[in-house]
């Protein structure tokens, strides 16, 4: 047991630093929710990184070489991004897109596809998003109401009329991947049809959603009449759920980085510098200590559990059922420790000042976005329906409306 | 990055399984639970057989100088079957005090009886119902003897000598305690079982009337030795926790999938599978905190303290669950005596309090967090 490369990894991650020192922009500015860039300039930044890592091989480390990539492990495909965030540059502008989008177009495309749309992509020339979510349709994606309509017989333009929602990168997209009702007179998981869709196509509005916090990182967007022909078909028609599956089965093992930037770390500073009421640091005080501890035994489990899942990785296996915990147990925590650290500074916890306040408001900040973390990608209810289904063997949940036509499903007009 | 067990440590736990399900099973601990037999002593002796006992001992004092990391699969299966054996006892306390404070005459006459299972080891530190400190501590050793009560002692009915943690001076602060080594059949000691919360695990109550005793390690340094031996202990018996959440975690699914309540196994209702999934994340966040503390056990790493209390407090914290919210499963049935759920129940209290309070261990942990960070 030890934490140590195995030669060839260390042998690759001095090939990667090596590459990183000599390429790598220096100094670029934080990521993409960053106040230092705007969006704009990020983004140029990013695509022409987005370039030279994937003339260099890396922008994909696991794909085979004929599709740009470098038929790299994922132990590597690792590694790199761990080297790559030693270093500010702007990022997730084409982590959906590479990671969800191309990867269903590559199962369910035609040739001629493959041929026109990945190299683009991989080379940050264009950018994919994921049109999936809907107002009423969230959890129960299968339950998705934008519809299409094929014009004409087989083979005709399908019209799509109908919201999407919480859509990330819509504004700067050029293409999307789009799962559409095209039968509601059939149970729900069979009527679904999926496309990919050109975003500048007539009909196609796109609008910031803004969110508590302020920011506006998602988007609302609105299909009239839009015309998608059915050469972008991907699957059968009807096929739309099976489609789907592959995309979010494709979802990236989320083990290379570390959490946030304001940790137990800094929660532990806090309370040795915060003086209490009884006139003693906030660390002497037991109802503090036992938090602290709570925290800390987490952090250090959510590290591990991690680490676990490199080894596995590190062997060529695929990572243990451990490794679905981490989102489930990190979105509360970070709510919960940044709750408890603007409870530290008294009053003043509530200020929203980054001159004033610790760590630049930083706490306050994370509070802030928490809510989004606990249902992004997977609510932790969805989450923990996972872990028992999935990991523990547990039954899957009864559905009401799995047999019946879509459209005279409860709560369906 | 190699953060796992090796195959042959695995192959070791397997090996471990496999005979404590065919020797150890739950009737094994129901029979100790209804009786007045304080351990299960054919299991103990197909442990000393196969030389579980002498894990950690070096071969040169007769044991197979193995390493932690063989000790914690062990502890594991030991964990995962409730094995009621005084093996924590005497591996984990007696026989890592030892190997840490033993002069070489000591190492000698002990170490290979205790890995040959002749003889049988604890450690006496509490002294009733609150943490033993070097301030309330009473038990004194002078003129080498000793006098005073120890309770609970755990295994203090079955061991046949003890390492108690005495006061040697008149002072109250960590210089005046010290360790001493008594044979627990000599003149001056009494002892009887005490009833607890987990008849499986036997409590004693321990009393000294001019025992003669010898000091282990020097005097006045007792109260480290005590602390590096209890880091040590926090982790093996971490994973003695983690083995009995899975099992009781286990027992609760397998429950729920076969109870039928309103037309349907109530493991299909989400309050059943959010529960254990809950249990499921406590025991892996458990375990993946007691893989590091058992690397730093192993490596003798200066953040053992810090690891160590990580690993109890987050196993701790796993059984404790577990245990109860698999009774909590189980409903009425869950109650009963018929059913294990209360086996489970009962001895992750057990651990929880063996070493100190799930609240005192994560004490110890900010303190050690408080150094780091000051620093």
């Amino acid at each position: 047991m030890d934490f140590e490369d195995t030669p060839e990894e260390a042998a690759f991650r001095k090939q990667v630093r090596a590459w990183l020192e000599a390429n790598a922009p220096k100094g670029a500015g934080a990521g993409m929710f960053s106040a230092n860039l705007n969006e704009a300039e990020a983004l140029k930044i990013a695509r022409a990184w987005q370039a030279k890592k994937a003339a260099a091989g890396y922008a994909k480390i696991t794909w085979p070489k004929e599709f740009g990539g470098m038929g790299g492990t994922g132990i590597q495909n690792v590694i790199y991004s761990q080297e790559e965030a030693n270093y500010n540059i702007p990022g997730g502008f084409f982590d959906i897109g590479l990671g969800m989008c191309i990867p269903t177009v590559m199962a369910h495309g035609k040739p001629e596809h493959l041929e026109r749309y990945v190299k683009p992509a991989l080379y940050g020339e264009e950018i994919w998003c994921q049109l999936f979510s809907e107002p009423a349709a969230g959890s129960d994606l299968a339950g998705i109401r934008m519809r299409a309509e094929r014009e004409g017989g087989e083979g005709g333009d399908w019209i799509v009329n109908g919201q999407k929602i919480w859509t990330s990168g819509a504004h700067y997209s050029d293409f999307g991947i789009v799962v559409t009702r095209s039968d509601p007179t059939v149970p729900k998981h069979k009527g679904l049809t999926f496309f990919f869709v050109d975003m500048k196509s007539p009909g196609i509005e796109v609008k910031p959603i803004k969110q508590i916090s302020g920011g506006a990182n998602f988007n609302e967007v609105f299909f009239t009449n839009v015309r998608i022909p059915d050469s972008q078909r991907l699957g059968k028609v009807g096929d739309g759920w099976k489609v789907s599956l592959t995309t979010l089965m494709n979802e990236r093992l989320a083990i290379g980085g570390g959490g946030g930037a304001l940790g137990t770390d800094q929660l532990i500073e806090l309370a040795r510098k915060t003086i209490m009421p009884d006139g003693q640091p906030a660390i002497r005080n037991a109802a503090v200590r036992e938090k602290l501890a709570d925290w800390y035994v987490q952090g250090q489990g959510l590290k591990y559990t991690r680490f676990r899942s490199l080894t596995a990785l590190s062997k060529g296996q695929t990572p243990g059922p451990e490794n679905s915990i981490g989102k489930a147990v990190s979105a509360q925590r970070g709510q919960d420790y940044s709750a408890f650290a603007m409870e530290l500074m008294d009053m003043g916890g509530i200020l929203n000042e980054a001159e004033l306040v610790h760590y630049k408001a930083g706490f306050q900040a994370s509070w802030l976005m928490a809510p989004a973390m606990r249902i992004a990608g997977g609510t932790d209810e969805i989450l923990k329906n996972i872990i028992a289904e999935r990991v523990l063997g547990m039954p899957g949940d009864i559905r009401v409306d799995k047999d019946i036509p879509y459209n005279q499903s409860p709560g369906v007009k | 990055m190699n953060f796992d067990f090796s195959d042959d440590q695995k192959l070791l736990k397997d090996q471990a399984n496999k005979f404590l399900s065919d020797k150890s099973s739950l009737k094994v601990v129901r029979r100790i639970l209804d009786t007045d037999e304080t351990y299960a002593k054919e299991v103990w002796k197909g442990i000393v057989e196969m030389g579980w006992t002498g894990t950690t001992i070096p071969e040169a004092y007769g044991g197979i100088g193995l390493g932690h990391l063989e000790l914690c699969m062990i502890a594991e299966e030991l964990g995962r079957s409730l094995a009621p054996v005084p093996f924590s006892s005497s591996v984990y306390l007696a026989t890592e005090a030892l190997l840490i404070a033993g002069s070489e005459e000591q190492k000698q006459k002990y170490l290979p009886a205790l890995a040959a299972g002749e003889m049988i080891g604890t450690l006496a530190l509490s002294e009733g119902t609150q943490a033993a400190t070097p301030k309330t501590m009473k038990v004194s050793f002078e003129g080498g003897k000793l006098n005073g009560t120890k309770l609970p002692v755990p295994d203090g009915d079955i061991a046949n000598f003890a390492i108690v943690v005495v006061k040697t001076g008149s002072g109250s602060d960590e210089k005046s305690v010290s360790l001493a080594i008594v044979d627990l059949a000599g003149a001056g000691v009494t002892h009887a079982p005490l009833k607890t919360l987990d008849p499986t695990r036997n409590l004693s109550t321990v009393t000294f009337n001019g025992a003669p005793a010898e000091l282990l390690g020097k005097q006045g340094e007792g109260w480290a030795v005590v602390q590096q031996v209890l880091d040590r202990a926090a982790v093996l018996v971490a994973f003695e926790q983690i083995g009995g959440a899975d099992a009781a975690l286990a027992a609760a699914k397998d429950y729920a999938m076969n109870r039928y309540a309103f037309g349907r196994p109530i493991a299909s209702f989400q309050a059943i599978k959010h529960k254990l999934a809950d249990m499921y994340i406590k025991n892996e966040l458990a375990r993946s905190n007691s893989y590091y503390g058992a690397w730093a056990l192993s490596t003798g790493a200066p953040d053992l303290p810090a690891a160590a209390a990580g690993s109890r407090v987050a196993a701790t914290e796993a059984f404790n669950f577990a245990a109860k919210e698999n009774i909590q499963t189980h409903g009425g049935m869950g109650f009963t005596w018929e059913f294990d759920c209360h086996l489970f129940y009962r001895r992750a209290k057990w651990l929880s309090l063996c070493l100190g309070s799930h609240l005192s261990w994560k004490d110890r942990l900010v303190s050690e967090l408080e150094k780091r960070n000051a620093a």
